[in-house]
């Protein structure tokens, strides 16, 4: 089964070569581990920008195959980032507060180290109490169970009510922003139990590790990279298959499928959540390395952003994800850092930090009508894998259907 | 001889002079001479309401002088006088009585009276009875609201004997309206006050509620027997909901009816500050890490006599047990503060209902703003079934037009009549432009329009930041639209949200009429049916659907600009509102404009229900009702009012 799998898929294999080939450079050249080309901060970044990459393949799982438009994946993204975040948080400020409360003469009760904990955490947002979302905040373990669960739950929860009454198409895509503007907003109160928009902060200390930043990026580097390329052949796995078979017929005529017998619903629940998990997980890896997270990041727009960098990498197919992801976000950070140079058109000069905005917005519209298929559509030229001409009509009845010039395989 | 006549006639003089004196002024004031001319605020009051009484009309002039530091005495025979500087350092005398010159002196020979702040404050009591019937309406009215200000029980008398001579209605209604209130608050017949309070118990305004509720303060008290010379508002019991055990033993300790309680934080002091070789009364340092632990070793400093001892649970029960908690009203009569008890529930009850309109007036006039915002979406996604993300940004592109257009036009009315079809003109051109260039294109993958909508929203809210910076820019409504229209004090709504439910009514009445009485409406409608039957006979789609879309974008252009007068113009504003936009059309049906009525209105009033009910957290009343609107799309999948048959699309 497993060989098979391989051999029906051989770019998982390329795929994979060319991530491990990746790790293993930046590890090589980064400070922590080699010779030092590479900065620290530069090494986190392209620990993140894996990160993304990976909900950009949980995002191409739910759009490209299934045809859900979902515009709420970073709120599983955020949310996966918040369950690991608690527990960072409170292990951390326990340690500091149970060193500096042995300072004292007389040693603390367990109850004040709790209040002193609370106080140090919940002081920006005028209170000391321990919320009830904090309830398992001490347990590493148990948290990194909430990573998944939460966002599943979430996303099980909602799937089932949404896909239920038949919301179909751009309904569900308004529908899923509704959800992540209501979950921003709850998040940004500050009784919500995680810090209004404060959020949580210092993340990138790991409690009661001693190594310095240079080594931990690299380890998170490291975990990022593994969960991309498990993610990655998870999803191969996925739509590989004859549940992959059902999914692309969902996408590409809903009611046909499930005039078939299929329980279209169920299809759908089983890929909205699994992507949710996929997505925190991505999250869980992202933010101890971006070392802050507040409900900013889950703002509806992120998640526009993410169809964004699915639509330009290719819909469709997996590795059209990862390079849109790792493309768009990479040339963000270089235009927005102001790495990029000035161009100067005599009266005015354009800065880049000014403008990305607006080039990213037309270069995307552009991508839009004139290559569906994105930066992915390029490998189909280099194969010479042309489709068969069918004068651009539709391959489904269904307005939703791939036209023939976006079906690739 | 003439000596003799001289002598006669200052005789004769002196004589005149005494009988005017005798109907004057100068001796009262010289009655009181010793008081005035060393005025303190314990002894002048004799003397004060002796002028007042005298209902001399030269008082008010004199008591005017008096508070203004003006007037003088003669230091050689102690007559006061209404001085001004001459040239130097003399002054002119005017006699109160007569009003005439008596003649200029030197400042040697005259003593300023310098009333202090509280005597200033007496004599201004004292001048409102002349001001309440003094001829001039502006200080009769002047009168009534510097006592509106500053109630004072000393005013009653004198307004109630203004109100008889009163001319004017309206000065005259609120003088009455006045002597009730002060007679709630002053009034020494306890009766009377009863009666008064009856009297304003179906009033609104703030200032009756602000003359009852200083009745009805009450204050917690801890006694071991209940006082019977106070006014007892309710009996507690310790332990109760309105009463907890510690709030209780908390009161016992602030009327020193019991010891303090040791806090934790005492105990965790105390023991710190008693560390004999590695042990705290016995108990070795080490283990003091818990609570059980301390209270040991806090026993036995306590036993020693070095701690003061810890207050236990069966102490605190003794000390309630002991005692009987009460809330006292301050005002001492209980037919008053029953009374004013049955008012304020009255008037309660009153607010309460007008609340309810104020907040409906809110919710209307929130749900026209969405519904402003949503109908050039309700056209473009309702008839033509296109998502355009970049709706918002032609909000915002109206709103900053209006903006340019006040840098032009200084005048506010005449920019906004300007800036209106200006804006629908550009947001027009923009919508037509993007369908033709963009939409068009990608008629038959709806999913891809928002996307790529979406690139031109990003796209345009940068460019916006790139011309107009990050601040926001006013958009400066007219002045007739300032202010608000105020019903009472607890109803009223601002000008400019009523300009703007007119507006929407306008938009409304304009949408139903382009969609039933013109050609475009029908040619639209057509389209919007069957593209290919419509193209068949002879209508031309492309032509129409830029038609339709370019309605749409101008509508949302307006929207900006009426958005814009109330809120901030900034590139982000249009963000603000899509969300909410979608949310109207979707919730109250695709393809209808009632829908999108029905759809602002639900949100605007479900809003406006939810802050309500959680005032002090609007980004909750947000999450709660997006939250609502998805439970709610369970029930009603294609929204409030759905289209039925072929026009429903499937």
């Amino acid at each position: 089964m497993e060989r098979s799998f391989v051999a029906k898929n051989p770019s998982v294999l390329v795929f994979l070569a060319i991530l491990s080939l990746f790790t293993l450079s930046v590890t090589v050249l980064s400070e922590g581990f080699g010779i030092g080309v590479i900065s620290t901060s530069f090494v986190k970044t392209l620990g993140k920008t894996l990160c993304l990459c990976l909900i950009a393949v949980a995002m191409d799982l739910v759009w490209g195959f299934t045809g859900i438009l979902s515009l709420g994946h970073f709120a599983f993204f955020g949310l996966g980032g918040y369950m690991i975040g608690l527990w960072l948080m409170y292990e951390r400020t326990r340690l500091i507060v149970v060193e500096s409360l042995s300072q004292t003469e007389i040693p603390p009760t367990p109850s004040e180290i709790a209040d002193a904990i609370g106080n140090q955490i919940f002081g920006v947002v005028g209170s000391s109490e321990f919320p009830l979302i904090w309830a398992f905040s001490d347990s590493l373990f148990l948290q990194l169970a909430l990573v998944v669960l939460i966002p599943g739950l979430l996303a099980l929860v909602f799937g089932w009510l949404a896909f239920r009454s038949r919301v179909t198409g751009v309904y569900l895509s308004i529908l899923t922003q509704a959800m992540t503007l209501a979950l921003a907003l709850y998040l940004f109160q500050n009784d919500s139990g995680l810090r209004g928009n404060n959020g949580l902060s210092g993340l990138q200390n790991l409690p009661g590790v001693t190594a310095s930043q240079d080594v931990v990026s690299i380890w998170f580097l490291w975990a990022s990279a593994l969960a991309l390329g498990l993610g990655y052949m998870l999803a191969a796995w996925v739509v590989s298959g004859k549940f992959g078979s059902v999914i692309r017929g969902i996408r590409d005529n809903e009611a046909r499928v499930r005039f078939l017998g299929y329980s279209v619903e169920a299809y759908k629940l089983a890929v909205f959540a699994l992507t949710a998990c996929i997505a925190a997980i991505a999250g869980a890896l992202y933010y101890p390395q971006a070392g802050i997270i507040n409900p900013e990041e889950m703002a509806p727009i992120a998640s526009i952003y993410l169809a964004v960098w699915v639509a330009i990498g290719g819909r469709g197919r997996l590795y059209g994800a990862v390079i849109g992801a790792a493309f768009v976000s990479l040339l963000s950070t270089w235009f927005t850092g102001g790495q990029a140079p000035d161009i100067p058109l005599g009266v005015y000069t354009i800065k880049w930090v000014d403008w990305w905005q607006v080039l990213l917005g037309v270069s995307f519209v552009l991508v839009t009508l004139f290559a569906p298929q994105g930066i992915g559509g390029l490998f189909d030229l280099l194969a010479n894998r042309r489709p068969l001409d069918r004068h651009g009509a539709n391959l489904g009845p269904d307005d939703g259907a791939l036209r023939e010039k976006e079906a690739t395989e | 001889m003439l000596r003799l006549f001289l002598a006669g006639l200052a005789i004769l003089c002196a004589c005149l002079t005494a009988n005017a004196q005798e109907v004057g002024l100068q001796p009262i004031l010289q009655e009181h001479q010793e008081t005035i001319a060393k005025s303190s605020r314990k002894t002048i009051k004799p003397a004060i309401d002796a002028i007042a009484a005298s209902g001399l009309p030269q008082a008010q002039v004199m008591l005017e002088t008096w508070g203004a530091k003006d007037m003088w005495m003669r230091k050689s025979d102690g007559l006061f006088f209404s001085a001004e500087q001459a040239e130097g350092q003399s002054y002119v005398l005017t006699d109160f009585d007569t009003g005439k010159v008596v003649g200029t002196i030197k400042k040697s020979d005259l003593k300023q009276l310098k009333p202090n702040s509280g005597v200033r404050a007496m004599i201004g009591t004292a001048l409102v009875q002349f001001q309440l019937t003094d001829p001039d309406r502006k200080k009769r009215l002047a009168a009534l609201q510097s006592i509106q200000r500053d109630p004072e029980g000393a005013l009653l008398e004198p307004l109630r004997a203004s109100i008889e001579d009163e001319a004017d209605a309206d000065l005259r209604a609120r003088k009455q309206r006045l002597e009730r209130l002060l007679t709630i608050g002053y009034d020494t017949d306890t009766a009377a006050r009863v009666a008064a309070i009856e009297d304003m118990s179906d009033d609104l305004s703030v200032d009756v509620r602000a003359a009852l509720n200083p009745l009805v303060v009450t204050s917690r008290k801890a006694a071991a027997d209940l006082p019977l010379n106070v006014n007892v508002a309710v009996i507690l019991e310790p332990g109760s909901d309105s009463l907890s055990r510690d709030e209780a033993y908390d009161l016992l300790v602030a009327s020193d009816l019991a010891a303090p309680p040791v806090s934790p934080d005492n105990i965790r002091t105390a023991l710190a500050g008693n560390i004999d070789g590695g042990r705290v009364g016995g108990v070795p340092v080490a283990q003091l890490n818990t609570t059980t632990a301390r209270a040991r070793a806090y026993a036995t400093l306590a036993e020693a006599g070095i701690v003061p001892a810890l207050v236990t649970e069966a102490d605190i029960d003794t000390a309630l047990g002991a005692h009987t908690f009460f809330e006292t009203y301050a005002e001492a009569s209980p037919e008053v503060t029953a009374a004013a008890e049955k008012a304020l529930e009255q008037i309660e009850l009153k607010v309460g209902l007008n609340q309810s309109l104020d907040l409906m007036l809110d919710a209307i006039s929130l749900a026209s703003i969405y519904f402003l915002a949503a109908i050039g979406l309700a056209i473009t996604f309702g008839v033509m079934g296109v998502i355009n993300m970049a709706h918002g940004e032609f909000i915002m592109m109206g709103a900053y037009t209006g903006y340019v257009v006040q840098q032009f036009i200084p005048d506010h009315t005449l920019s906004i009549i300007v800036a209106i079809p200006m804006a629908f003109a550009v947001t027009f051109a923009m919508g037509v432009a993007m369908e033709r260039l963009v939409i068009r294109w990608l008629y038959s993958r709806p999913l891809e329009t928002l996307l790529a909508t979406f690139g031109i929203s990003i796209a345009l809210q940068q460019l916006a930041k790139n011309i107009f910076g990050t601040q926001a820019r006013p958009l400066t409504a007219p002045g007739w639209l300032d202010g608000a229209w105020v019903l009472n004090d607890v109803v009223s709504i601002s000008y400019i949200r009523i300009a703007i439910f007119v507006l929407a009514l306008i938009f409304l009445g304009l949408f139903l009429y382009i969609m039933k009485r013109t050609r475009l409406g029908l040619e639209m409608r057509a389209v919007t049916q069957n593209p290919r039957m419509a193209g068949s006979i002879g209508i031309n789609p492309g032509r129409v659907n830029m038609l339709t879309f370019g309605l749409g974008s101008g509508i949302a252009g307006i929207a900006g600009v009426a958005i814009g007068l109330f809120a901030k113009v900034t590139s982000d504003l249009g963000s603000d509102y899509i969300v909410q936009s979608f949310m109207t059309v979707v919730v109250g049906g695709v393809g209808n404009i009632w829908g999108a009525l029905a759809g602002a209105g639900m949100i605007g009033f479900l809003q406006k229900g939810i802050e309500w009910m959680n005032p002090s957290n609007t980004l909750a009343a947000q999450t709660y009702m997006i939250v609502f609107i998805i439970i709610f799309i369970q029930f009603r999948p294609r929204g409030i009012v759905a289209l039925k048959g072929r026009a429903a699309g499937d």
